[in-house]
């Protein structure tokens, strides 16, 4: 739903760097999105259409880096990978996890003239 | 017409009382004057002039405009040691119910003010006005949820008393204001017991982000296939360090322990506030002394 928002988010910070770094075109942007940052690439890919229309970004290409997640197990004490903020510890099936990754919302670089 | 403070404008978004500025969420048209301020630029400058295509790494969160703005509200907070909470529910949770019983209660002892966030129309706000307490709607236009921009603006328009209690009522949706920090101590997730107790599970964020789930509309359980317990098992498996409170607004029951976690936290903003300006006095006993004894002066 707020997808929308997120691109205007990307596109805003295009326009802060466009200024600092000298660039009038962006071709390509790559975004991290962890897997439990709760963004449906689609939607991401459909809105950063219509949101940078007119603008340096217009035609560019965007390339999601999916990030997968992983969280600190407490009673195993290491670290394991989940899928989904429920999941249970895949060896010891506590839920008492603390996650480390996987809620990335960034972007990671971009190609630009 | 433009914002005077960050230049925004245009859009739907609208703050009563700022209504002639009809506030936007259009961030290009910053001109880095916002008075959230912190929108300092890097100061590093490539040269420019280059040929061709070339990669540039910018390692920048999507949202940090977002937090920089919850930041701000955050120290805004502390600094007047209110306490924030920020109160997040699906539509029809009984949220504004719960609030108008809450701050019937509170208000005699503690100062409250009230944030009310809704697509459309003044009503929730009036609902709060209606028991005395200072409330202030935003209509977020088209926009699902609240950002901590709209907050600042909100928090700037409506000034809550020092040493009292904010709550900022979200838009009515379990997804969306789970990602934007607007400068709250602690998010609370309202969930009625006629909803499905699995919606914890379907809307695993919220229950994330969110440290107290209150359970509303229990005096209901009777007539409902509510599970109360496999519901806050659900939560906590997502959230384990999730505190729970069973609570019906309308008729009382846990309203008590409600109003007592609400009057915990505002105690320690309190003291927090406290701390920081007795460390700010001696600071400044400290520096006054050194430009005393600078000029020689005797005490």
């Amino acid at each position: 739903m707020h997808e929308m928002a997120l691109c205007e988010g990307v596109l805003q910070a295009l326009e802060e760097q466009a200024k600092i770094q000298h660039f009038a075109r962006v071709h390509v942007v790559w975004l991290e999105i962890g897997v439990l940052a709760s963004v449906e690439p689609e939607a991401l890919r459909f809105n950063f259409d219509v949101v940078t229309q007119g603008t340096l970004a217009e035609g560019s290409r965007l390339e999601i880096v999916t990030v997968s997640a992983q969280a600190w197990c407490l009673p195993c004490g290491e670290k394991v990978s989940i899928r989904q903020y429920f999941d249970a510890c895949p060896q010891c099936g506590s839920h008492q996890l603390q996650v480390v990754e996987g809620a990335e919302l960034r972007i990671q670089q971009l190609e630009v003239e | 017409m433009m914002c005077t403070t960050c230049g925004c404008g245009g859009g739907e978004m609208k703050i009563e009382g700022l209504d002639h500025h009809n506030h936007p969420h259009d961030p290009h048209e910053d001109n880095g004057q916002h008075r959230h301020g912190n929108e300092s630029r890097a100061a590093h400058v490539h040269a420019p002039g280059m040929d061709g295509r070339r990669m540039v790494r910018i390692e920048q969160d999507i949202l940090a405009k977002n937090q920089r703005h919850a930041d701000t509200n955050r120290r805004y907070l502390a600094e007047r040691g209110v306490f924030a909470l920020n109160l997040v529910s699906s539509p029809g949770s009984g949220k504004t119910t719960l609030l108008v019983r809450t701050v019937e209660a509170l208000q005699h002892r503690l100062p409250v003010a009230v944030i009310e966030g809704d697509q459309q129309t003044g009503r929730d706000a009036e609902r709060i006005r209606a028991t005395g307490v200072d409330a202030l709607q935003i209509n977020t236009g088209k926009g699902c949820h609240l950002d901590a921009h709209m907050v600042g603006h909100a928090l700037e328009q409506l000034q809550p008393v020092a040493e009292g209690v904010l709550f900022i009522e979200n838009v009515g949706n379990l997804v969306c204001p789970a990602a934007f920090d607007l400068g709250e101590a602690h998010k609370v997730v309202v969930l009625s017991v006629t909803e499905g107790e699995d919606k914890p599970l379907k809307y695993p964020d919220m229950f994330h982000a969110a440290d107290l789930l209150l359970l509303n509309k229990i005096d209901l359980l009777p007539y409902l296939e509510f599970d109360v317990d496999v519901c806050i098992d659900y939560a906590r498996r997502i959230n384990p360090k999730l505190a729970v409170l069973q609570v019906s607004a309308t008729r009382g029951d846990g309203m008590a322990a409600w109003l007592a976690w609400i009057e915990g936290g505002a105690e320690q903003a309190r003291s927090a506030r406290e701390r920081a300006l007795r460390a700010r006095k001696t600071t400044l006993e400290q520096e006054l002394a050194a430009l005393r004894s600078r000029l020689g002066e005797a005490h």
